[in-house]
């Protein structure tokens, strides 16, 4: 009994269950992204989550309010509370589930935000229990900061490979109790394992991990396309497949059969043939059409905007990017396209197609002249050396999501300037880009792209871009083709007939008389056409700043062609908000400001609340250099690892395996910096000073030198970017580890009672950062964050070295 | 005893039985009221949207439809309450029936006459079906899930409307044995018009069709077969946003 009680005091950091513990709530964190992405949509995952990550912050709080019974019982408190992580993990997402916010009713029923504060409130549970256990250990063992802080850190950066690996080899759901489980053998570890109720706990975690499938399910929200169409009489479910891209559903519906053809011509006689529904998170449908070799039933698909290329080339060779289903290699084939190179980043899609539909795709990918390439499309076109006639990018992203325009946080690498350079730059000559997009009224999408295509091409020289383009549209598609030559006469005349035996309307082709736009699908007025001279006119400056939505293209730094909102739009939105007018509005970006507003106050209110709890036992002196240093770090270690791993997104080319490798490099050197930080027998301060000179000087020559890098080493296998991205963060990421550790030590030794409030500071700050840092991109691009970020390390370190 | 204690239950019972005959007329009122409301503010708002629709007010009978049909029969009972407020509402099964003023737009669009010959693809809830038929439409209405085609069936029923005919089936082929029509009303999400549609399309007929998601109207297309068969599409919004270039010119 003794023995016990002496081993309850045990004084050990117990640095195992440390980084389990933070693995498992990094993993977490991922994973919810995962599963609100198939019951929700992803964008307002991205609000919650942000939010709920504040229980980080929530955690400092407390800790640093109750410090001294906390401490008296770390183990049991550590044990506890990674024990109710594992346990909350689990069922405050299942109770996320039964809340069942619907955000597409938020615009018109206010007790949806009710139901979203529930949320937050059930979400912030997990994240903030497993937060008390880490900040407890910080706050126990200060002194240790340094080899503390490589296990949090370095368990985060394995948490990020591990949950990639859990998501390949389980359903989402399945993956969530084995994170609970791992939040669970945490907690035994601390314990101690040769204690019994540690047993238990390992039981328990071993229960979870093995629980039967069904035991917790997935309920998506009635609305989303899979939802619904699982409604419909006849459909069932024909295959299945989940990985860390998404969760595909093939849903079969022999009774009311898909006939998927966006904007198919009013002249088209035949409807298409049999097809089955792809879904990936719930979100859809991606066609896969039944093709038997015969290319007779495929007739409809010359009905579509972009067949067009295909009746301006001759036998062209093609190059699909975004191949999905295969409805765009079956297009080539039926034009007789010389050869296809097919894009697609999902293999899942592929194996799909070739593998279990077999029969019924006919294999598209498989024949002759067809060649499948598993790769992200831009990085696969800027590594590539191959040359295209045609390089087709049709409809890459479902209706819903644009329609409702939740798409704006989202970068994509596809539609920049310098996307559209690299695209042209593949094309034979007179080769043809030809990129299709939903219609949205008033026009954005579209435009958008026609001012990205022809700042790409007067970058590439092309004086007079009006002749390289062309512009049609029918009343749901419209299809911009960008060519590497003036469109000759020929190609105009048969542009001309194309559109006029299909009843498309034309917008742009060189020299095209006004009255020609505006003829079968009647806008109010040839809001198209109109753009597209204005964009091609010397008033475009003029056009673009007095233009209600956001235009201005898109690049590299700025990868934000979904962003169409403008402030000054806002009032008169609002207005017609109830008079129909509710799609006028552009709710991504909003909704982003929104989420940054909720951050900070919570964040805010957090900070503030141990001075009024815990006044007393914090010294006055020194409150502003605390937190003047510990917000400074959490801002700008944020702010430069979001920055990078949007910048080797692009080198690395796969989302997911970038953002992977990018995020646990950063992690995984961030701990070896922190544990180099304790050997070092230099003064403290000195080591900061170094660090942040070293993390600002090799961020701003990052800025200047990656892209001549990445563009010469495009051509590398993948092991050889990852390899050379790893090296290229590693000296960053050292660096950056060590100045958070070496500031909880020195508070250790001179002020403990502040190590909590410190360390919930840096949460709070980094929460508030992951959204501001998307924000400031969008505004002023990712270059100003890395600047940004380098301020405020050299700032920091000025803090640090001040005398308290 | 007896008498005293009938003496006290008889105004007891009148009270009870003036509660019961006051409720439903009360309530009755209150929709009214609320359906008077709503025609109001649809009636401002087709003002105000008169630029883009190209139709300075709505048509009086439509207007009229909107003041009668009680739209409150076709909502879920948790959301009585709001159903003469001016917007969208779930009607389960993961369906929407668009916000009145879209409802109104779109039924002024088809510019029905008595008798018409109208087709409906998406029953859901029968309130647009409802409307149709007030409006001395034969109506025949489509619906796909089978929940839904069953719900819309007993709400058109218990509101009167056993005139419209009523099938569950495949929208895209349209109600062959009953073409042409005068007018064809979409009211569920289409990548395309389905070509059979249009053929059922009397000359001069005209097909409305909504764009957009649950719980947001993009815009309308509206499809007119012309006198020789051609086809024109129009793409109506449903506010006034014009013109795109704000600023001082704009106004």
């Amino acid at each position: 009994m003794r023995g016990e009680a002496g081993w309850l005091r045990d004084t050990r950091p117990p640095y195992l269950a440390v980084g389990l513990l933070s693995g498992a709530a990094l993993a977490y964190e991922v994973l919810l992204t995962r599963l609100f992405a198939i019951i929700q949509w992803h964008h307002f995952a991205y609000m919650m989550i942000s939010v709920a990550m504040l229980g980080w912050g929530a955690a400092g709080t407390l800790v640093a309010s109750l410090r001294a019974p906390l401490q008296r019982h770390f183990r049991l408190a550590f044990t506890a509370s990674a024990t109710l992580f594992g346990l909350s993990a689990v069922a405050c997402f299942l109770l996320t589930q039964a809340i069942a916010f619907n955000p597409l009713a938020a615009v018109w029923d206010p007790r949806q935000f009710l139901r979203l504060g529930l949320v937050y409130l059930c979400l912030l549970i997990p994240f903030m229990t497993a937060a008390v256990a880490l900040c407890l250990a910080f706050s126990r063992f200060g002194g240790d900061a340094p080899r503390l802080y490589g296990a949090d850190i370095l368990g985060a950066g394995v948490g990020a490979l591990g949950v990639i690996a859990l998501l390949m080899a389980l359903p989402p759901m399945h993956a969530l109790l084995a994170v609970a489980a791992v939040g669970l053998a945490a907690a035994a570890t601390a314990y101690g394992l040769r204690q019994r109720p540690a047993w238990g706990l390992l039981a328990a975690a071993a229960v979870l991990a093995l629980a039967p499938a069904d035991w917790v399910q997935l309920r998506p929200l009635a609305y989303k396309d899979l939802t619904q169409t699982l409604r419909i009489m006849g459909t069932r479910v024909a295959a299945e497949r989940s990985g860390p891209l998404g969760s595909i559903t093939v849903v079969e519906s022999p009774g009311v059969p898909f006939r998927h053809a966006p904007g198919l011509s009013l002249a088209a006689a035949r409807e298409p043939p049999v097809q089955l529904g792809l879904y990936i998170d719930g979100d859809g449908p991606m066609p896969v059409v039944r093709y038997t070799g015969d290319p007779e039933p495929l007739a409809y698909l010359d009905g579509l905007t972009w067949a067009l290329p295909y009746h301006l080339l001759d036998r062209p060779r093609v190059l699909v990017l975004g191949a999905g289903g295969g409805e765009a290699v079956l297009q080539a084939l039926y034009h007789r396209a010389r050869s296809v190179d097919a894009v697609e980043v999902n293999p899942q899609l592929v194996n799909l197609v070739e593998g279990p539909l077999a029969d019924f795709s006919g294999r598209p990918y498989s024949r002759p002249g067809v060649r499948v390439h598993i790769a992200e499309a831009r990085a696969f076109v800027a590594g590539s050396r191959g040359r295209y006639d045609l390089i087709q990018l049709a409809l890459v992203d479902a209706f819903g999501a644009s329609a409702a325009g939740l798409t704006a946080l989202a970068e994509s690498y596809l539609y920049t300037v310098e996307a559209l350079g690299v695209y042209l730059d593949r094309l034979a000559p007179g080769g043809i880009l030809a990129i299709t997009r939903w219609i949205d009224l008033p026009p954005r999408d579209l435009v958008k792209l026609a001012a990205t295509a022809i700042a790409a091409l007067e970058g590439r020289g092309v004086a007079d871009p009006g002749a390289h383009l062309a512009l049609i549209r029918s009343w749901k598609t419209g299809t911009l083709l960008v060519s590497n030559a003036p469109l000759t006469p020929a190609q105009i005349e048969r542009l001309r007939a194309f559109c006029r035996e299909r009843a498309f309307d034309v917008a742009w082709y060189p020299g095209m008389p006004a009255e020609e736009a505006n003829r079968y699908n009647q806008l109010a007025q040839p809001y198209f056409y109109e753009a597209l001279r204005a964009l091609l006119g010397p008033q475009r400056q003029d056009f673009v700043a007095r233009y209600k939505y956001r235009i201005t293209p898109a690049t590299d730094d700025r990868p934000f062609h979904f962003h169409f909102f403008r402030w000054q739009s806002l009032p008169e939105w609002l207005r017609l908000r109830e008079r129909g007018g509710v799609s006028l509005m552009e709710w991504g970006y909003p909704v982003l400001v929104a989420t940054l507003i909720q951050a900070a106050v919570i964040g805010v209110a957090l900070i503030l609340l141990p001075l009024v709890l815990a006044g007393k036992r914090l010294p006055r002196r020194g409150r502003g250099t605390v937190l003047g240093y510990f917000a400074l770090l959490g801002l700008a270690f944020m702010f430069v690892e979001i920055a990078f791993i949007q910048r080797f997104m692009l080198f690395l080319g796969h989302p997911l395996y970038a953002v992977a490798a990018v995020l646990a490099g950063f992690l995984i050197f961030a701990g070896l910096g922190s544990r180099l930080a304790g050997r070092l027998a230099w003064d403290a301060r000195r080591i900061v000073t170094a660090a942040a000179l070293t993390i600002a000087g090799v961020a701003l020559a990052y800025l200047m030198l990656l892209p001549q890098v990445f563009h010469a080493l495009a051509g590398l296998p993948d092991a050889g970017r990852v390899a050379v991205s790893l090296l290229l963060i590693a000296p960053l990421a050292l660096a950056m580890g060590m100045p958070f550790p070496l500031g909880l030590k020195r508070l250790a030794d001179e002020a403990p009672a502040f190590i909590p409030w410190a360390w919930g500071i840096n949460a709070c700050a980094s929460v508030v950062a992951a959204v501001l840092a998307t924000l400031l991109a969008m505004h002023l691009g990712f270059t100003a964050v890395v600047v940004l970020a380098g301020l405020g390390y050299l700032l920091a370190a000025a803090l640090f070295r001040l005398r308290r | 005893m007896r008498a005293c204690l009938q003496a006290f239950l008889t105004p007891l019972f009148a009270a009870a039985l003036l509660l019961f005959a006051d409720t439903p007329a009360a309530a009755q009122d209150a929709n009214a009221d609320a359906r008077r409301r709503m025609v109001r503010e649809i009636a401002e708002m087709a003002a105000e949207t008169a630029v883009e629709t190209g139709r300075p007010r709505l048509d009086a009978r439509v207007m009229a439809a909107m003041g009668q049909v009680p739209r409150h029969r076709f909502v879920q009972p948790g959301d009585v309450g709001q159903a003469y407020a001016n917007r969208p509402l779930p009607i389960g099964h993961g369906q929407t029936i668009s916000q009145p003023y879209i409802v109104a737009l779109m039924t002024d669009l088809l510019a029905l006459k008595p008798g018409d010959k109208v087709l409906e693809i998406g029953t859901g809830s029968g309130y647009q079906a409802a409307i149709l038929a007030y409006l001395g439409a034969q109506t025949h209405s489509i619906e796909i899930i089978p929940a839904l085609a069953e719900q819309g069936r007993k709400n058109l029923a218990d509101a009167g409307y056993r005139q419209v005919r009523l099938r569950t089936a495949d929208g895209y082929y349209g109600w062959p044995e009953a073409a042409p029509f005068d007018a064809i009303i979409v009211t569920a999400a289409a990548s395309h018009v389905p070509p059979p549609l249009v053929q059922q399309l009397k000359p001069g007929g005209r097909m409305v069709i909504p764009v957009g998601t649950a719980f947001l109207t993009q815009h309308l297309l509206l499809v007119q077969k012309q006198a020789d068969g051609g086809v024109i599409t129009r793409q109506i919004l449903p506010v006034r946003f014009v013109p795109l270039t704000g600023g001082p010119k704009g106004g």
